[in-house]
């Protein structure tokens, strides 16, 4: 209980930290009545909370999926997809608020479909294994034309989108948080419901069959779930990378393997670790800002390292 | 049921199948019968069939020819949650992709019987107890299963069967690389559990005498097919024998069943 009661406590401080901190000074007696506060920190510091906790989840549920501890939500080939369909929308000057999230999403979409299709090439049965070559050979390909697209652009475009592919989310609103906050309560649901038989596939795929899972449609069930719930979190935000690889390991090592615990606990730790990041983005070299896909590498990969160093060592 | 065949737990009738691509079947023609209160032994030797026959039998692949049926309904037609409570199955091999504790193993043995929304239950609970229990396994509870030998995590591995509450338990080569020891309390643990709760067993194996001293009936299969089958003495005959395994051996009686001395053939130097 104590672990839980830590965890929201952090997530609290999170989400006080990114409302008071930010380039401009606004005193606290203030906080309520700015507009600064009201109409980008609050809907800013949500955003980051759901694509942070999106992130993590399905990154939880891909390792599980593919049966390989350092599986990352982006693994699959998506951000190649994403990054494509956004600078695409950046070349062609689609404008509009909603462009270039509409076309990273159905970049990501697209690398999903293809990935899944590549998937199935075995057969009937979806193949983690071949489901990682194809995620990384669709990814490889998305970013060679993505940077064909970028050598040929202008400079001020090219600056956009090398920007965009690093991650941020200055492009926060309050309608950006109400539009994901309406789309990932079903995927998240999805991948609950599927918490338990995700337990048994960490034995292996026929022991999971003899202890009564689907495996099957358990397979297609938790891969597509956690590639909506990721195209979401790229088209809002850009490619966002080691939230969703090193939150599931700490969580993994505070709650244990059970989904169940790791879900919620993914959930809050990623929310609150981008939040932190997000923070640390935006006043570190104030009034300018760093994309918050940095800021998390930096964190994430010495993390990361200690991490790995910890499991060589079993 | 009118045939007389409604008790039958297991029913394999005739069943041939060859894997995509194979230049032959990996199992012709074999049909295996399991009564409630029996334990059957699969004998033969490596690429026999053994573990492909459990594979139909479960309903995981189809045979081509033939069928299988579970307490009267055709193996691939169980919805795994409900096959999973009939059926419990020690695999040859399984993955610890995440360091577990025992419990906790055995605990996903209580899957078939959760709600899905709902968290464990007293019950839950009480069957896991009595499952390590039966196992001899219940001061391991708290362990990390990393921490275990081979014997105690076979014995784990049963134990998470078990708190299936299944009518058949089906076990894959369950002693490969136990000790004598170990190897013993594994065969007496099933036997018990056959003897005294009514299991029906099948165990696959290539311990020849082992499956003479504890099995009820066995099912001797070379190059996926059966070479013979019935109880242990009509069986294992030393023509039979020498034949599936392609080894001179002689064939002695110790405690009514028949055991298996491979015979030297030693060879002139060259």
């Amino acid at each position: 209980m104590s672990r839980w009661l830590g965890l929201v406590a952090l997530t609290a401080a999170a989400l006080v930290l990114a409302v008071v901190l930010g380039p401009a000074h606004v005193a606290l007696a203030d906080l309520t009545s700015s507009d600064i506060v009201r109409t980008l920190r609050v809907p800013r510091a949500l955003l980051a909370l759901l694509v942070g906790g999106s992130l993590a989840v399905a990154g939880t549920s891909l390792q599980a999926l593919v049966r390989n501890p350092l599986a990352d939500p982006f693994l699959l080939g998506l951000s190649g997809g994403a990054g494509l369909g956004a600078v695409l929308a950046l070349a062609l000057h689609v404008g509009g608020p909603w462009g270039l999230p509409v076309a990273a999403f159905a970049g990501a979409l697209g690398a999903m479909a293809l990935v899944y299709r590549l998937g199935l090439v075995g057969g009937a049965q979806l193949d983690p294994r071949i489901l990682l070559l194809a995620g990384v050979a669709v990814g490889a390909f998305a970013g060679a034309i993505t940077t064909a697209i970028v050598s040929l652009a202008e400079a001020a475009q090219l600056r956009n989108a090398f920007l965009w592919l690093w991650g941020g989310l200055s492009g926060a609103s309050w309608n950006t948080v109400f539009v994901m906050a309406a789309y990932i309560p079903v995927p998240l649901i999805v991948l609950y419901a599927a918490a338990r038989p995700l337990d048994l596939l960490a034995l292996g795929e026929e022991p999971a069959t003899h202890l009564g899972a689907d495996v099957e449609p358990l397979k297609r069930r938790v891969y597509l779930a956690a590639s909506l719930l990721t195209a979401a979190a790229v088209a809002v935000s850009g490619v966002i990378g080691f939230v969703g690889l090193i939150v599931p390991h700490i969580a993994r090592l505070v709650w244990g393997h059970r989904h169940r615990s790791l879900f919620p606990a993914a959930f809050l730790g990623g929310g609150t670790l981008l939040l932190f990041a997000d923070t640390a983005a935006r006043v570190s070299v104030a009034p300018r800002e760093l994309p918050v896909g940095i800021v998390t590498a930096l964190v994430g990969v010495p993390l990361f390292a200690a991490l790995l160093r910890r499991w060589t060592r079993g | 049921m009118s045939d007389g065949e409604g008790a039958e737990l297991l029913a394999v009738r005739g069943v041939t199948y060859r894997y995509p691509g194979a230049p032959a079947d990996a199992v012709a023609d074999v049909s295996l019968a399991v009564q409630p209160g029996e334990c059957h032994a699969v004998l033969g030797p490596n690429g026999s069939g053994k573990t492909t026959l459990i594979r139909l039998a479960l309903g995981l692949v189809h045979p081509s020819t033939g069928s299988a049926e579970i307490a009267g309904r055709p193996a691939a037609a169980w919805p795994r949650r409900e096959l999973a409570r009939v059926v419990g199955v020690v695999a040859q091999r399984e993955d610890n992709l995440f360091p577990q504790r025992v419990r906790e193993t055995v605990l996903l043995g209580r899957y078939a019987h959760l709600p899905l929304w709902g968290g464990e239950r007293a019950e839950d609970h009480a069957a896991v107890d009595r499952a390590l229990e039966r196992c001899d396994a219940l001061q391991l509870a708290g362990r990390g299963l990393w921490t275990l030998s081979g014997g105690e995590y076979q014995r784990v591995r049963v134990a998470r069967a078990l708190a299936q509450e299944p009518r058949l338990l089906i076990l894959d080569e369950p002693t490969v690389s136990l000790d004598v020891r170990h190897e013993m309390e594994l065969f007496e643990l099933v036997r018990a559990l056959v003897d005294t709760h009514g299991l029906a067993a099948v165990m696959i194996t290539h311990h020849v005498n082992l499956a003479a001293r504890f099995a009820d009936r066995v099912l001797l299969l070379a190059g996926g097919r059966p070479a013979a089958q019935g109880a242990p003495s009509a069986v294992l005959t030393r023509e039979t024998v020498e034949r599936v395994f392609d080894w001179p051996v002689a064939i002695e009686p110790f405690d009514g069943r028949p055991q298996m001395i491979p015979l030297r053939q030693p060879k002139e130097p060259t």
